[in-house]
Formats: structure tokens, sequence, C-alpha cells
């Protein structure tokens, strides 16, 4: 990627369509840190929805296509890789570039589908992938507070490494690199059972008691362990965690646990405030980190 | 003058139905050399076995073609009926008009047609053949079997009761194999180490059997009859001929840290050890990779060792001179042997692999191995089943089968055939030892197909209550004191979760992983999975591709005892067989190269995939060299001709299938043979 003069480093952004809505304070914290730590975040002109799970339950060409006209993009305006915060556009970007990578006639299918030419040379990058390509030595020395004696839970959800033959990324049953990097930023990762567990996913509209069911094992698991916030990298495990926790109160009020992005932790440590970062507008209430 | 007679068979309707017989009777009566056509409905039974005999004797014919099934089938029924006639049984040749032919083709005349051809492809082939004899090998009746646990040791006994020498060699300081760490076998409950030991001893003590343990096979080179083995005997710093066992400096060596291989790291050894109480030889030997002595000199840069770090074990020594032998050094022994047994046994797979079991992150949960040594009374908790975490009893036990056999997403999509059965067992043995204990067992079938075994296994469900799950456990995680099992009953199609107590996996059994490297300096194949090849999976199960080299044991696929055993008695039996004559007899379709045309240029060794190419030095009489050639040794060629086809200078050749032969049958192809006086 071409440096400007400031000496930051570009990368292609896609914030997809939950970082506008729902994950707005993912967009917000995100946006906010990446200066911080160096990176201009240039975002995708003309970017379009990713498909989602709609597009791969209901069309094959369709599911590739869609992320595959945003990556197409992203190499014609010269972005090596696209930072794709949302885990499932990431899992669907992936999916597109590695499949289009390895079958030409794909490949020259899916350039005819969108109607421009896909090389799927450009690399989508997850939110966890972009922060272990960092220093954990340079995250720390640029951290203005230091967030000692947090406690963290990580979850990861489904999306960020799985299918592992696809994903190839840290290790699916037993990741380790979101906690490298709340120890970068001076708190204390959490060991716990649930890390990979689903939380019920797309059911939080279809079929909310599965969502209760499953996310309260999540949250109970992380309390008994000691946390005293979980953090994740998806929209829709924040949605499942942070929103569906408040129905989960009704029955069981000791879960009480504030869940945060990624993103905001690392804007806490690097020294924005709750504001800034966004987490005042989440459901449960978050005034207890950052103190 | 060639005299052919040519014998065509119907085969029933096999030939008869799609190939014209009587056509192809009357043609091939007119092919030049032939002096009798004739055919009959099935030539291998004893009537067409006589008509040829009889045909041989009265045409006093020079050469026989019989054109029916495939070689593979008949060819030595009917080179013998040559042989009884009194006619070199290489003289015979078999035309395959029904594999090749009737059996693959729908057009009557087409097939006719090409049945003519292929028997006029035969003939001119064998007016062309010579009259060979078998090769006789003289054969070393000494047999090697490498790896001592039950498959090693039976088939070492069965030989050795045959009056024949056997080299046993071990890799471990003790024989036994897994078979020692067992707990009890099923379906008896007879406890292992108590059937095993005897057996154990006899091999210590048997005057034909000569034991290494602590060494490996470094090299073998030769072949059927006449191998050239070099056992690589460990160093064990400890002479065995001197020590009595008295055992003094086990008592005395420090510390016991090192996690004992023989109690899969539920224990731990000294660096001077022997595996198990009961082990044979009952020497110990000292592991120089954990050994003070050893270690402080490497941390230091020293070569030599400084008795003032240790020498414990010298000092209490009470043998003159003392058996303690620090400047002991590795040895290199060579043995001839003149068949070899591998009985290299399995390894269990690494549980961790499977992270979602939480093995290796969770004390609590083991392998079915590790059972195994909870519930032996000369384990490390003398046969009590106790909780490696805190020691205490578990209240309830999680059995889980299939743990990596049977899924092709973990690398292994074979059945370990024995788990169903040791799970059932260690139910068995659970709820024997914990009156109150409640075991689980998560399984998708269960597999107990042998004498008595479906009875063992309905026992352990009916009397001794162990409740079975069908479905697979997705996850396993530790919720303060127990370990949360998730899985799924399908029969019921609810999810289950269990709060265990402890967790036993039966992980699939596994190939030892070097084995692969034995098996090519032996010419033996192995599959993906590193098990060694049977010559057929299902009438050869205990030789291999590689003449004179036998399987026995769970290194050929995962087996039980009662199999390994078998098959040991299998291999031996073959053993003994060969041995049971002073001359091998081998086919004498081998090569041959003309020492006055060779160039040397070498490149038949090269191609040569058996090592049967060697170089052979001419000398003049005073003894100086003249020049160097190729020769094919008789003895290891396996007839393949890949030599010949290499050869630049057209000097090698291979018997019953000589260029000369080779040329006539293709030429007969288009009918272009030139008719020349080939008697």
């Amino acid at each position: 990627m071409n440096n400007d003069d400031t000496n930051m480093k570009q990368i292609g952004y896609y914030p997809g369509c939950s970082l506008s809505g729902t994950a707005i304070e993912y967009n917000k914290s995100l946006t906010g840190i990446a200066p911080l730590l160096g990176f201009d975040l240039v975002e995708v002109p003309d970017w379009n929805c990713c498909g989602a799970s709609s597009a791969h339950a209901l069309n094959r060409k369709l599911s590739l296509a869609l992320p595959a006209r945003v990556l197409a993009i992203a190499e014609h305006e010269g972005m090596d890789s696209v930072l794709v915060p949302c885990a499932a556009c990431y899992n669907r970007m992936v999916k597109a570039q590695v499949e289009a990578a390895e079958n030409e006639n794909l490949k020259q299918e899916i350039s005819a589908i969108i109607e421009m030419p896909f090389l799927a040379k450009a690399k989508p990058v997850s939110i966890i992938e972009f922060f272990s390509e960092m220093d954990s030595e340079t995250i720390t020395s640029l951290v203005k507070k230091p967030l000692e004696e947090l406690k963290v839970a990580c979850y990861y959800g489904c999306l960020l490494l799985r299918p592992p033959k696809l994903i190839k990324f840290d290790d699916c049953e037993a990741p380790q690199v979101m906690e490298n990097l709340v120890t970068a930023t001076g708190a204390e990762p959490v060991e716990w059972a649930f890390k990979t567990e689903c939380c019920g996913a797309g059911f939080s509209i279809s079929k909310k008691e599965v969502v209760l069911d499953l996310t309260e094992k999540i949250l109970r698991n992380a309390k008994s362990e000691g946390a005293d916030v979980i953090i994740v990298g998806c929209p829709l495990c924040h949605a499942n965690l942070d929103l569906r926790q408040v129905d989960i109160l009704k029955k069981n009020k000791d879960i009480n646990i504030p869940v945060l992005y990624i993103t905001e932790l690392v804007g806490i440590a690097l020294g924005l405030t709750p504001k800034e970062v966004g987490m005042t507008d989440h459901f449960i209430d978050t005034s207890s980190i950052a103190v | 003058m060639a005299k052919i007679g040519v014998f065509i068979c119907h085969c029933g309707e096999n030939i008869g139905r799609t190939v014209d017989v009587d056509e192809l009777t009357d043609e091939v009566a007119e092919m030049g050399g032939v002096v009798v056509s004739t055919d009959y409905k099935y030539v291998c039974s004893s009537p067409g076995q006589d008509l040829i005999k009889e045909t041989i004797q009265k045409h006093d014919l020079s050469g026989v073609v019989v054109a029916a099934c495939s070689p593979r089938m008949h060819e030595p029924t009917f080179r013998g009926a040559c042989s009884a006639a009194g006619l070199n049984p290489y003289l015979c040749e078999m035309a395959n008009i029904r594999e090749h032919c009737s059996w693959v083709h729908t057009d009557e005349e087409e097939a006719t047609q090409k049945a003519i051809d292929m028997v006029r492809i035969m003939t001119e082939k064998v007016k062309r053949n010579t009259e060979l004899k078998p090769i006789q090998v003289p054969v070393t009746k000494r047999a090697l079997v490498i790896g001592g646990g039950i498959a090693g040791i039976q088939a070492a006994l069965d030989i050795a009761n045959c009056g024949h020498e056997v080299v046993l060699v071990e890799k471990t300081p003790s024989i036994g194999g897994h078979m020692a760490q067992l707990s009890e076998t099923f379906p008896t409950l007879d406890c292992s180490q108590c059937i095993l030991t005897p057996r154990m001893v006899e091999v210590a003590q048997h005057p034909k059997i000569k034991l290494y343990v602590y060494a490996e096979v470094a090299e073998v080179e030769g072949y059927i009859g006449n191998f050239d083995v070099k056992v690589h005997q460990r160093a064990k710093f400890i002479n065995a001929d001197i020590c009595t066992g008295c055992g003094d400096c086990l008592e005395v060596c420090e510390p016991r840290s090192i996690p004992s291989e023989f109690d899969v790291g539920l224990s731990k050894r000294t660096a001077l050890y022997v595996p198990f109480h009961q082990a044979v030889p009952n020497k110990p030997v000292i592991d120089n990779e954990t050994c003070k002595l050893f270690t402080m000199a490497a941390e230091a840069g020293r070569e030599k060792l400084k008795r003032s770090d240790c020498g414990e074990c010298y000092e209490v020594c009470p043998t003159k001179p003392n058996a303690v032998d620090f400047n002991q050094k590795d040895e290199y022994i060579d043995e001839k042997v003149g068949a070899i047994i591998v009985a290299t046994g399995f390894e269990v797979m690494e549980a961790s692999e499977i992270a979602e079991y939480g093995y290796g992150k969770y004390e609590d949960v083991i392998t079915g191995l590790q059972f195994e040594r909870l519930a032996s009374a000369s384990g490390p908790t003398e046969g009590e089943i106790k909780r490696p975490s805190d020691g205490k009893t578990p209240e309830n036990i999680v059995f889980i089968q299939c743990v990596g056999s049977r899924d092709p997403a973990k690398g292994i999509s074979y059945c370990s055939k024995v788990c169903c059965m040791y799970t059932a067992k260690h139910t068995m043995l659970y709820k024997h030892k914990v009156h109150d204990g409640q075991a689980y067992v998560f399984y998708m079938d269960i597999r107990a197909g042998g004498k008595n075994y479906e009875e063992f296994t309905r026992r352990a469900i009916e009397e001794d209550g162990a409740i079975y799950l069908r479905g697979r456990v997705s996850r396993i995680y530790k919720e303060k004191d127990v370990l949360m099992v998730k899985g799924f009953d399908t029969l019921s199609g609810m999810p289950v979760e269990i709060a265990a107590d402890m967790v036993v996996l039966a992980t699939a059994m596994k190939a030892r992983p070097k084995v692969n490297e034995l098996a090519q300096m032996l010419g033996v194949s192995f599959d993906s999975y590193n098990f060694l090849s049977e010559a057929h999976p299902k009438l050869r199960p205990v030789e291999t591709a590689a003449a004179g080299v036998y399987l026995a044991g769970a290194c050929q696929a995962p087996k039980d005892i009662p199999d390994a055993v078998s098959q040991a008695s299998g291999a031996a039996a073959k053993v003994a067989a060969l041995f049971s004559q002073d001359l091998y007899e081998r086919e004498p379709v081998v090569a041959s190269i003309d020492e006055n045309t060779c160039v040397a240029c070498f490149f038949c060794l090269e191609a040569c995939p058996y090592g049967a190419i060697e170089r052979k030095e001419i000398k003049d009489r005073d003894g100086n060299l003249i020049k160097t050639v190729a020769f094919a040794n008789e003895a290891v060629c396996q007839g393949c001709g890949v030599c010949v086809s290499v050869c630049r200078s057209n000097s090698a050749d291979l018997a019953g299938f000589t260029d000369e032969q080779m040329f006539a049958s293709i030429e007969a192809i288009w009918e272009q043979v030139e008719e020349k006086d080939v008697a």
C-alpha cells in the first residue's frame, strides 16, 4: 500500500451493513483507535452488502459474487488487504477469495457476473488478525490507561476461526490471539471454557429462547471464572451477549456482566473516553469498566 | 522341429459361449509347428490333465499351449501335468482366452478372431522357450523376530520349539509390550500379566532364543534364506552379564522425576530403572538422556563424566567387578538369519490432538491405556481407581468410544477394533472396584464380533449397570471440580450433559511412527497409516511382498490379543515351512547379463527395484582386474525385466521372457513370424 508522508499505514476498510447500523459502536471505536495505532482506514468505495447468511442459504453464486465485488473494487483501488471487522462479512469474503483463487473457472464466472475483473488477490483481514500483526510491545507502548486488574473473558464466537481449513488462523479449539492482545493492554485474560461455544447466532430473531438458553451458559461460565467483562469481535456476538442479556437477567440476576467490542477495550486502554468509543450506548451497563 | 500341442478349453460356457471353440481348434491346427490341436470342456479337470499327459507322450511334444483361463489360476496345474509327463514345465504356456477374451467381449466373431491371434502369439513364444530349472538357494535356519510384545513372543517361542534358533530384538528394556500394561484381558478378565509373564520367562530361558533388549534393527541386507542383519545394541551402562538383578542401585537413584513410559505418565521413574517389577530381563538400564552424570556433563560441555556429579549406583553395586559401567558404548552386532518376522505392535494416538476433549488440559481426562494402569494391581494406585488430580475415588466415570477412530476429519477412517471391548471391560472393572460408581459410555456402535465378545458387552450393561448412550461428545470442559461432558443421545433425540468425576477416552490404535523406515529397509510396503501390508488381504495375511519377511500382530492392523497370537503362530508356521528344507526353490524367471557384451554403464543397477544387480570383477589368471561388469543375482531377482529394457548394449535378458520370445510373440500378431527351425 502506498504510504503518504505522515507515516500512516493505509489499509482497505469494509465496514459492511452491521457497522453502519446495529454495530455502530464497533465502527466508532475502530475508527477511533486506528489512527492511534498508525493506520489510515480507507473505505472501499461503492461497497455492497456481503450477502451474509441470506445469500449463501439461497444461491451459491450470488453468495460468492457479492463479497467478490467488494474485493474486486478494493483490488482496483490498489488495496492489498481489506480490514473486515464483522466476523460474518469476513467469513464470506475469505470464502469468495479462497474459492476463486483455487478455481480459475469460478474466477472467470464471478468476474462476468460482477462485470469487473476479479483477481482474488486482495486479502480480507479479520479484526483479530489485524491486531495480531502488530507487535505487542508497540501496543503496550501506546497504552495510556493500563487496564490493570481488569479480568477479561475473550469470546471468539463461530466465524472468526472456523472452518479451520478455510480460515487457517490460530487454533479453532484453543485460540489465544485475543488473550495476547488483552495482555498487551495490561488487562488480565481469563481462561474459560466457552470461548468458541455457539451463542445461537441468527436464532436471535427467529427462535429467541434458543439464544437465551445458549447465551446464558456462556455468560454464566465467564462470570464463574471471575471475568469482569467479555470482549467480542462480532456484531451478532455482541447483540446476543448484550442485548439479549437483558431478557436473561429477568430470570437470573446474578449473571450481570458487561460486554464490549474488542476495539472498545483497546480504545479505553489507548486513552479514549467511554463515550468516544461508544460503550455508553450498550444495553448492559458498562460503567464499572474504565473507572 | 517344433512339435507343439495346443489344448483349447471350453471352460463350460465361460469360454464356449462367446468363442467358437470348433473354429478356433481348426484354425490352430493349421498353424506352423502345431502337431496336435484339440479341445476339451474343462482342461483343468483330472481327465483334462490326463489328456495333456497322454498327448505329450503319444506325440513326443516339444511344447504345450493351453488356451484357457488366466495363468494366475491354472499355470501351476498345467505345468504340473507337463512335468508329470516328462516335459519341462517351462515349455508350457497359457493363452488367456477367458479373462482377456471371452469374459470381456460380446461379439462372437471378433472374440473368436482374437482368440485365434492369442493362441498364435503363445505358440510362437513357446517354440522359443527353453528348459529351465528352479533355482536353489541355501537357507540359514535362524529367524529374526523384531518386537517383543505378545505377537513377537509367540512367534519366537513357536519357531524355537521347532528347534530353530531365534534372534528376538526388543526396543524397550523389557519384553512384554502393551499387554504387560493391561490390567485384565477380555473376555475372560484374566489378569494380563499373569498369563503373559510365564511366556516372557520362557523366552528368556529358552536355549534357542537369543534375546536383545534396549536394541533395534539398524540394517538388513540380503534375501530370503540369507539375510545379513545389523543389530544396534544401545548402551545400557550396566553389564547385564554381571548384574544379578539385586536392585540395590534402583533404591539410590535420584531424582524420581521422569514420567514413566510404562505407566503412561501417571507415575515417575528414575534415570536408572527397570520399566516394571515383572520385567524380563529384570535388570536395570541407565537412560543417559536423563541420568544426572550424563546431563550435567552435557550442560557443562564436557565429554568426560565427573564422578562427583553422581555415581551412587556404582557405589552401592555389590558385584565384583562392578556391573555399572559408565564407559559402555553402543554396539553393532551382525546376525545371519533366513527369515524375518516383524512384530513391532502399535502405539496409542496422542489424545491432545482432539482439543475439544481437553486431554492434557484437564488431569482427570485420561486415555484407555492410562485407565488400565489405574486398574492394574501393579499400577501407580495399586489397582484403586483414583482421580489423577486429587486422588479421590470418582463417583461416576464417562467413557467415550471412537476417539480419533472412524473420524476422517481427524485423519483416521478405520476402526481400532478393540475399544468397544475394552471399554465394556473398563466399566466392569470400575463397578467391581467402586460398587456405587456409575459408568456412562458414549458410543456410535458396539463391535463385539469375537468368541464370547457379545455376551461380555451385554454383561457390562445387564449385570454391571453401565449406561450406554448412543451419540458423540462434542466438548468437555471443567466447571469447578467436575468435568462437564456435552454429548448427545440419538436414541432419545436429546442432548445430554453429564457432570463427570473422570473421563476415559478410547483413543485410536496407530502404527508406530518410525516403522515405515524399518519397512523400507526390509522391502515391505505399508499403507497411508503406516500399517504394514500383507501379501493378500484375504488369503496371505502373514506374508509380505518381500519373500522371507512375515508379519505378526498389530503392526499389520489394529487387532486384539487372540488374533495377534494366531497371526504370530501363522507366521511362525511359514518360517518353519521355509526352514523345513535345506534349499529353497525359486522360480527360474530371472535376469542374466552377458558379461562379454556388458559395457558396465550400470543403468541396470540403478533401475533394479530389488537391488538384485551387483558389480562383478572379471580378473585374469594372475588376479589382475580386466573389467567390472554387471551381474544379476538370481537369488534376489524377481523377474520384473526392468534391467532388460534399460540395458543399452542388449546384454541383459530374462529367462522365460527372452527378447527372442517377446519379439516373436509381437510379430505373431500380424502373422509376420518367419518359419525358422527352432527346435
